[in-house]
């Protein structure tokens, strides 16, 4: 099962290497991390998305709990949630014909082109995995020079929050 | 008051209570070593090797329940203690480890002696800090000790980059006194509905068994589960590292149970119906085969550490806490019950359990004209009456030394469990001497073992810390020689140690007093001989039976009920 597990942890230098080397050390899998400092500059939110069986899960929020370093986790995907990813791609966008099915297929998904240049578009586009999955799809194969993905970002809905203040 | 950096660490160690530090001195730590010179509150002991730095200070740990401090120098100074560390960390033992690092505008130039300790030790430390500045010394240090000592202990790395210690910038210094972290607080209290259940279960045992481990030791529990204990007359077994968490020599006392385990606590595991689980982490020396650990048995779970409980076995009842008081608030639940024991079953239950007794499954042949090792073990409990504090190395002897001596009382027994490093006998017992200077201590180990970190003989005579080694000579890496003869055919691939030192003469040439007994007539005279002499360390070599195996055996994998009792008396 795929599960997403946020974290609010220290921002200190080798916080990240920790999480990384427990994920390693203890053979669980990561499928993407993702980390940034908080409203608060002292805290980092790091966004771990990966998979295995409730009790493979279990035991990886047991001991990321367990690092010092980490202040509050939650493994959001119990709960209703919203998840986002981010890509940047860029295409070979040449001919006149080219460039208008890259144009039309952006639209369909709510992607943006962000930059235009003779020979290539970057088109941005926000969704879940699998819509970023099918975008890639949809596309051409030959035409894509290069994907950038930033990895899942989740939040609980509603009330739930794992802000430092709250429950 | 405004100290340099390396005043701070030296004023803290002792501002903290620090008795000693084990090290070993280099560049990158001279700034602290030149304040140790300064004073004499701090007491150093030079070791001949860092890995025999952190066993002494684990040593010292372990023997007394504070933590063990160490000081080495960067780079392979660091690397020296990475086993002593990992030793540590496995054992859940409190440790403070200072290493020194570069200057921080060399870090990451591969600079001389540089290594990254904090990347290196990540894996095998509780928590670890690289200081960047003088005015956080105090603060990081304190963190360090109070994470190495708290919750679930564990060996704590400070990495400290020379210009940090400079003597020439001094800052402000005041011992801080407390220290508050919001990403660590331990649970320390067991949450009461889970208590509750686990007392109801607890006195509706028909076939109760209580498996205490090292939890018990760490969190100073012994009282809490002998009262326990014996309040409802239930049989118990140690692992290895909760051995003298309860009284051995008491007759609910059903001995080890694991792999080198007694018949009757195997037995008594496998066929339970209710577990009560204290402090101890279901390690798989301990269970064998985890389809088939105590079938019949529901599981109560009591421990600090919320990363143990069903993470090898799934538990019924789990309990987070501080064992001694959870165990105190358990006592208080079942004193209050209306539920009371079961009398008749737990008759039964022991009518069983002494029946397995019967097969006196510790048994060895007591007519060899060869020493037999367990005999020397025997006679070791004997003559310090099981009041000796007593180390050891890894492999076979470490197994005689758990079965046959008794111990009364915590921190006296000091083994390598979960990472089984040879070579931790002998500096570990120097801690403990230090520790207890009045105290008889023994070293039993092996000849292979000793040879890892023999180089302490030094040190033992320099502080004048009188221990006894008894070194059970097989001439082959014992329970290397066991697997083979059972695993492999008797193949003994690389497991006989030739051109063996003369451990006498290696003994006398450090200073100290060596006897080497060949007849067992002759180990009882030797052994008080060793102990009369109380302020010369005597290294004791006996040539034993190298053909003894550690039984009864469980080999890996197997169930409890799949028990060697030798090699004449088969499968249970």
């Amino acid at each position: 099962m795929r599960h997403i597990i946020s974290l609010i942890m220290e921002n200190e230098s080798g916080a990240l290497s920790r999480v990384a080397g427990l994920f390693s050390a203890r053979g669980y899998n990561i499928e993407s991390l993702t980390v940034a400092p908080t409203e608060d500059p002292s805290l980092s939110r790091m966004t771990i998305v990966t998979f295995g069986s409730e009790e493979i899960i279990e035991q990886i929020t047991k001991q990321l709990n367990k690092l010092v370093d980490v202040v509050k986790l939650a493994d959001i995907t119990e709960g209703n949630h919203i998840e986002r990813e981010l890509m940047l791609i860029k295409v070979r966008a040449t001919d006149a014909q080219q460039r208008s099915e890259m144009k039309r297929l952006t639209d369909i998904f709510r992607g943006r082109i962000i930059d235009v240049t003779d020979t290539t578009y970057v088109i941005e586009l926000t969704g879940t995995c699998e819509k970023l999955d099918a975008f890639i799809e949809a596309i051409d194969n030959d035409n894509i020079m290069e994907t950038v993905r930033s990895g899942v970002s989740g939040i609980a809905r509603g009330e739930k929050s794992l802000g430092l203040n709250t429950n | 008051m405004e100290l340099n950096g390396a005043d701070i660490v030296v004023q803290f160690l002792k501002d903290e209570g620090v008795e000693y530090v084990f090290g070993y001195p280099g560049g990158a730590v001279l700034h602290i070593y030149d304040a140790l010179f300064k004073q004499e509150d701090v007491k150093h002991i030079l070791v001949r090797h860092e890995q025999g730095a952190t066993h002494a200070a684990d040593g010292y740990a372990r023997a007394t329940g504070k933590p063990g401090v160490v000081l080495v120098t960067s780079g392979p100074g660091a690397t020296n203690a990475i086993t002593g560390i990992a030793t540590a960390y496995m054992d859940s033992i409190p440790m403070v480890i200072i290493t020194g690092q570069v200057v921080t505008a060399y870090i990451g130039s591969d600079a001389f002696q540089e290594v990254d300790s904090v990347g290196i030790s990540r894996p095998c430390v509780k928590h670890n800090f690289l200081v960047k500045e003088a005015s956080q010394l105090a603060s990081t240090l304190k963190k360090a000790f109070y994470i190495a000592s708290t919750g679930r202990p564990g060996p704590v790395v400070v990495d400290i980059p020379k210009d940090i210690t400079d003597p020439s910038i001094k800052v402000p210094y005041e011992y801080p006194k407390d220290v508050s972290m919001r990403s660590y607080n331990p649970t320390v209290k067991g949450h009461p509905g889970q208590v509750k259940r686990a007392a109801e279960l607890i006195l509706s045992a028909k076939r109760p068994m209580i498996y205490s481990g090292g939890g018990v030791i760490l969190s100073g529990a012994d009282k809490e589960l002998i009262d326990f204990t014996q309040k409802l007359g239930y049989p118990i077994t140690n692992t290895l590292m909760g051995l003298g968490g309860y009284p051995g020599t008491d007759k609910q006392f059903v001995g080890m149970l694991g792999m080198h385990g007694t018949y009757e606590a195997n037995m008594a595991m496998h066929d339970c119906d209710v577990l009560i689980a204290v402090g101890a982490r279901f390690d798989d020396r301990v269970t064998g085969d985890v389809k088939h650990f105590c079938p019949h048995a529901k599981i109560i779970h009591i421990d600090i550490d919320p990363s143990s409980i069903s993470k090898n076995v799934r538990v019924d009842i789990p309990i987070v806490g501080d064992v001694k008081q959870v165990l105190s608030d358990l006592i208080g639940e079942i004193k209050s019950s209306k539920t009371k024991v079961d009398k008749d079953a737990l008759g039964k239950w022991w009518q069983q359990i002494d029946e397995w007794r019967g097969k006196d499954c510790l048994r060895y042949n007591r007519d060899s004209e060869l020493i037999k090792p367990q005999y020397v073990i025997e006679k070791l409990y004997e003559i310090t009456g099981g009041d000796a504090y007593v180390t050891s190395d890894v492999g076979q002897h470490q197994m005689w030394a758990a079965q046959f001596y008794k111990f009364k009382s915590p921190y006296h027994w000091i083994n390598s469990g979960g990472l089984g490093t040879m070579g931790f006998g002998l500096p570990s017992a120097i801690g403990a001497k230090l520790a207890h200077p009045d105290a008889d201590v023994a070293c039993v180990t092996g000849e292979a073992s000793i040879q890892m970190c023999i180089q302490e003989l030094s040190t033992a005579m320099q502080y004048m810390t009188p221990v006894k080694i008894l070194s059970l000579n097989n001439r082959y890496m014992g329970m290397v020689r066991q697997w083979q003869e059972f695993f492999y055919e008797s193949r003994y691939s690389h497991s006989y140690m030739e051109a063996l030192p003369d451990f006498v003469k290696l003994a006398e040439s450090y200073g100290h007093v060596g006897m080497r007994i060949e007849k067992p007539g002759d180990v009882e005279g030797a052994i008080r001989e060793a102990f009369a002499m109380k302020d010369r360390l005597v290294f004791l070599d006996f040539i034993t039976d190298k053909t003894e195996n550690v039984y009864p055996m469980i080999a890996a994998g197997k169930a409890h009920n799949q028990m060697h009792l030798s090699s004449e008396r088969d499968l249970a």
